[in-house]
């Protein structure tokens, strides 16, 4: 029984990885058949998993919208392969390889800097260029020539909440509170601070550990402190705990967030309260009508986009940031003539490219020459974003 | 017979020997196979997926092994391998990140005004040896080994001071114990600035880089030859962790095969007879445990030289329960089981079934249920059937060489049976 | 005052919380000498059920039926996971614990693709109600009194009948209790059932006070009632419950210092300060070692 159970087991395993080999089996060269694959870098588990989904879905609307291109007379079917990094940067180096196992041409990806990082190297090596959507830290595309981003970047986006908090919110004290260990949060933090103070504020910082549930005591201590906002960029779970804990007890000062807050389950944790919510973003619905009314048909008509989409229609900036990538990993292989991932690493640079999202373009280290961040709010009544304020960089 | 047993056993260790070396010259030939033939297949260029899972393997191996010379050899139930791993991959990373990056302004602890450990162990040696051509290689090697070294021995000492009071704790209680201070250790090493209760400030991040990723460290990518038009020309980046990691797991089985080692297995099987016996349990117990912390250590620099990047988030009980089941599936007190586990374990999670993360069309039909997150149930399931079925895990506390030995006249009984 | 009022009260809401989770875990280990990795996510998979449920059901019919399924769950899993391994090392069922709690996290990242889920307004419990000038949910300030009651309830079953007494009788001697003709997988499953039965009551105040799961909820409450049941001597009932109001009331005094970042980290702390003086925790039998 034990033997037999082994050899069963055994046998399943071993045709389990020809079959996942097979994809990638065929051909040496970078494309055949006249295919050229994107890879898609994005966690689908974990706990970015809703973020990563939510870009994923902007580049499969792309490449639904416009699945083949045209080099040199000859018309390419673009394929998006993606790879799940399990939102964790111990499994992120595999998760790479993957998607270089499949002969990508170009990756785009990851949601979360962390992630982005692990897997530099192995793209590196592959002779891949990476394009992050929106992975904000600065360490991502420093001190490399292979990783590219389209988004803004964490000191930008930190030094335009703390500037808004003291415009908009006259604040004077503000409490930041970040999980524990997480870069991304403890970057913003410290970008937030540094304008903040500088212009004369004060801040009170506080951590929470990892899978914390319970924000009673953080939120109560910001009010105790006399703090007038509470800045908080951290992952969707968290901000949708700390959403609707802060409207349970009543704590009545206004939320700042930052691009991971953009998200339809916060949206749904602040619908029906008096919760003053403001998020910096890097799309506003409406900025382009025409793919707006694309998206949400696409949506719409598709349970596993929608499922994917956290159950509705709200289109999340990263969406956005995806389908622009999309199209800007497409002018760069146009640009390169050819699949060849090399010759696409060396048109990346030059590609320029107008997006829904705005220009894109990037400067010698690899990042996205951009100077606007929309600020929103929640409508609580109905549960959308409206655009409160578009700030540039000053 | 003392005679006989002798040139027995020289026999053998000429045999382990011979096989390591056989073993290491095989991966050497097969990842640089696409030096030599043009157009190898896919699977055996040395950045496919079949070289990432192995590098990973091989450290895994010697984090596998450590955990089971503890739990497995001599019975002291632990659950802190994580944050012994974590110290040494700090403590690598601290000790080998390039000084271009530990300045104050544009390196990685832009956060903190650079670091407090402004040099590196590979430079220090570049300036006796050169930073060039040979010397380079021989201050890089040896940059890397002392760091090594060193981030074994910060794990072990932390693991004489835990292991003093927390050894004296039966099963369960020693469990949870180290638990909560791998779980410590992660904290400290996540906190940037711990406030002292006497309004002082201990900026912890100038050491460790907080929450920020700590990256530019040597990684095995850097054990490549690489000439000076930028290619590679000899690919090394499995074979160097393959031989450390083996080095290591000799010294390991060593020990076990000596006193020392009959004396942790006679703990492990009775701890009263033990005593009995005239073997001091506290001496031997807290010498389990450091050496134990020191592979795990050395095990968690490898790693970070690995994933090519360091953050303490991943660190957490699960790394070490995902060990843990590695060494119970491979079985409890084998190392080479442990070694067959590590490879199954992750050749499964991270590249065979992956392919069950994506819609797959067979034969027109489009197969239901396949989407992301698909792989880790199916996965899962498969480590409960082990789990029940198997239940000294695959080796039980066999080694690879006993099998042989187990098999052979088997074997012959079935070549005979068939000639009948 | 005002704060330090909402601290006591949510260290204790919570800590009772912790303490129905922590039962489950004390039983088993009391019985079976196993430590229920898989309980935590039990917890969890009850939050999950009730979401599910409550899409289509009114919430007067959920909380029963969620209730029995967890229960059924609880059962379900000792028959498929545990009950095969009896006569295997204690290691092997630990293993099988750490399974099942990796299979029912990953069943439930598959079907809620990773999105936080959010839990649904328990009408009675989620009212906020003013007390001393501090806003409380009912969820809040009825755990303390449901705890008293369910132990009370669960120490009269143990101390005055049959299964009680059976159950006593296991955990001191499983062998003899054997022989004595006491069907013991049907002993394990009761103490299972209880187990599943508190960590769903608890489940039901906890999402109700934060309500978003995601896969790994269960981890954390699961991980600091293992601590607290660990903390009061691991097999003691009263020592679990005590063991776990004082860790809640802890973590919540230290998450209002400046300290907050240790707030885990010192459940930790105070665990292994307590071990080394206690090493069996406060109401730990003392374990006579047998040759």
């Amino acid at each position: 029984m034990k033997k037999l159970l082994a050899i069963v087991l055994a046998l399943i395993l071993v045709s389990a990885a020809f079959t996942g080999c097979t994809p990638a089996e065929p051909g040496t060269g970078s494309a055949d058949g006249n295919v050229i694959r994107i890879g898609v870098f994005e966690p689908l588990t974990g706990d970015s998993a809703s973020g990563g989904k939510k870009e994923l879905l902007g580049v499969q609307y792309a490449n639904a919208e416009t699945p083949t291109v045209t080099l040199n007379g000859v018309e390419y079917k673009v394929e998006v392969v993606y790879s799940d990094n399990g939102s964790t940067t111990d499994k992120a180096p595999s998760a790479a390889a993957t998607l270089v196992d499949k002969d990508v041409s170009i990756v785009l990806g990851s949601y979360g800097s962390g992630v982005s990082m692990a897997a530099s190297d192995t793209f590196n090596q592959a002779g891949l260029a990476a394009m992050g959507i929106t992975c904000t830290n600065p360490n991502v595309t420093k001190g490399n020539e292979h990783y590219f981003r389209i988004c803004f970047l964490d000191p930008f986006q930190g030094s335009v909440l703390a500037n808004f908090a003291k415009d908009k919110c006259s604040a004077k004290k503000a409490y930041l509170l970040g999980e524990l260990g997480n870069e991304y949060d403890q970057g913003l933090l410290t970008f937030f601070e540094q304008t903040f103070t500088e212009a004369g504020g004060t801040v009170v910082k506080a951590d929470f550990p990892t899978n914390t549930a319970d924000f009673t005591q953080y939120l109560n201590t910001a009010k105790a402190e006399g703090c007038d906002v509470i800045f908080t960029p951290v992952s969707i779970a968290y901000a949708t705990q700390i959403v609707s804990q802060a409207a349970r007890l009543e704590i009545g000062l206004p939320i700042l967030g930052s691009d991971t807050l953009d998200d339809n389950k916060v949206l749904e944790a602040a619908k029906g309260t008096d919760t003053e919510l403001y998020v910096s973003t890097f799309y506003q619905e409406g900025g382009s009508p025409e793919f707006d009314e694309g998206i949400k048909n696409y949506i719409n008509t598709n349970a596993d986009a929608k499922t994917a989409n956290g159950g509705d229609d709200t289109i999340s900036a990263v969406t956005a940031m995806g389908y622009d990538a999309y199209y800007v990993a497409l002018e760069a292989i146009k640009a390169a003539g050819s699949p060849d991932k090399a010759a696409v690493k060396a048109a990346l640079p030059a590609v320029k490219y107008t997006g829904v999202s705005g220009e894109i373009a990037f400067d010698e280290i690899g990042d996205a020459i951009r100077d606007t961040a929309y600020i929103k709010t929640v409508n609580t009544a109905d549960g959308t974003w409206k655009l409160e304020t578009v700030q540039k960089a000053e | 017979m003392n005679n006989l047993n002798k040139t027995k056993s020289a026999k053998s260790t000429l045999i382990v020997i011979l096989s390591l070396f056989a073993f290491w010259g095989l991966l050497l030939l097969v990842e640089n196979l696409n030096l030599f033939i043009p157009n190898v297949p896919k699977l055996f260029t040395p950045t496919s997926k079949l070289f990432m899972v192995l590098r990973k393997v091989i450290v895994y191996c010697l984090i596998a092994v450590s955990l089971n010379l503890l739990n497995g050899f001599t019975g002291l139930f632990s659950l802190g391998h994580a944050g012994f791993m974590l110290l040494g991959a700090y403590t690598f990373a601290i000790l080998t990140t390039p000084i271009s990056l530990k300045v104050p302004e544009d390196g990685i602890f832009y956060k903190y005004g650079g670091s407090v450990v402004n040099f590196s162990l590979q430079e220090s040696f570049g300036a006796i040896f050169g930073t060039t051509g040979a010397g380079g290689t021989i201050s890089l090697i040896l940059g890397v080994l002392f760091a090594l070294v060193i981030a074994g021995c910060i794990a072990a000492l932390f693991a004489y001071l835990i292991g003093l009071p927390v050894l004296r704790l039966k099963s369960d209680y020693l469990a949870i114990a180290t638990l909560g201070f791998a779980e410590i250790i992660r904290t400290i090493f996540q906190c940037e600035v711990i406030k002292l209760p006497g309004g002082g400030e201990l900026v912890l991040g100038k050491l460790t880089n907080g929450a920020n990723m700590i990256k530019g460290f040597p990684t095995l990518n850097s054990f490549n030859v690489v000439n000076s038009a930028g290619q590679t020309t000899l690919y090394l980046s499995t074979v160097v962790p393959a031989i450390i990691v083996s080095v290591c797991i000799v010294i390991i089985v060593l020990l076990i095969n000596s006193t020392y080692g009959r004396s942790f297995k006679a703990i492990r099987d009775d701890e009263i007879a033990a005593e009995a016996m005239g073997i001091n349990l506290a001496k031997h117990k807290i010498l389990s445990f450091c050496i134990s912390a020191f592979f795990a250590g050395v095990g968690g620099a490898l790693y970070a030289m690995f994933a090519t990047t360091y953050q303490a988030k991943p660190f957490t009980s699960v790394l070490t329960y995902e060990i843990l089941l590695i060494v119970v599936i491979g079985g409890i007190g084998s190392v080479s089981g442990s070694c067959i586990g590590s490879f199954l374990y992750i050749a499964c999670s991270e590249w065979w079934l992956r392919f069950l993360d994506e819609p797959q069309v067979v034969a027109g039909y489009q197969v239901p249920l396949l989407k992301d997150g698909f792989r880790m149930v199916v996965f899962s399931i498969v480590i409960m059937i082990v789990v029940l079925f198997f239940r000294k895990g695959i080796m039980g506390t066999k080694e690879l060489p006993d099998l042989f030995k187990f098999k052979k006249p088997k074997l012959k009984g079935k070549v005979s049976d068939n000639a009948e | 005052m005002q704060s330090l009022i909402t601290t006591l009260l949510t260290g204790i809401s919570v800590g009772g919380q912790y303490a129905l989770i922590a039962i489950g875990y004390t039983m088993v280990y009391g019985i079976l000498r196993l430590i229920n990795f898989a309980h935590g996510d039990v917890f969890m998979v009850s939050g999950m059920l009730l979401i599910f449920l409550s899409a289509s059901l009114p919430m007067t019919v959920v909380i029963p039926i969620i209730i029995i399924a967890t229960v059924i769950l609880g059962f379900l899993i000792e028959r498929a996971a545990y009950l095969p391994l009896r006569e295997a090392p204690r290691m092997s069922v630990m293993i099988s614990a750490i399974g099942v709690s990796y299979l029912l996290q990953n069943v439930i990242t598959y079907l809620t693709g990773g999105q936080p889920m959010t839990y649904p307004t328990i009408p009675f419990l989620a009212q906020t109600v003013s007390v001393l000038g501090t806003k409380q949910t009912v969820a809040t300030l009825i755990t303390l009194p449901m705890v008293i009651v369910l132990v009370l309830l669960l120490t009269t079953l143990i101390n005055h009948t049959k299964i009680g007494m059976a159950m006593r009788a296991v955990s001191k001697d499983f062998e003899t209790s054997r022989l004595m003709g006491i069907k013991i997988n049907n002993v394990i499953s009761v103490t299972f059932v209880i187990g599943s039965l508190l960590a769903a009551i608890g489940s039901v105040l906890y999402f109700s006070n934060y309500p978003k799961i995601v896969a790994v909820s269960g981890a954390l409450p699961g991980l600091k009632a293992f601590v607290a049941a660990v903390f009061g001597g691991i097999g003691s009932i009263p020592g679990a419950v005590i063991g776990a109001f004082i860790i809640g009331i802890c973590e919540n005094l230290i998450k209002a210092t400046s300290y907050s970042v240790f707030s885990d980290a010192f459940t930790f702390a105070v665990l292994v300060v307590v071990l080394i003086f206690r090493p069996t925790g406060i109401f730990g039998e003392k374990t006579v070692d047998k040759v």
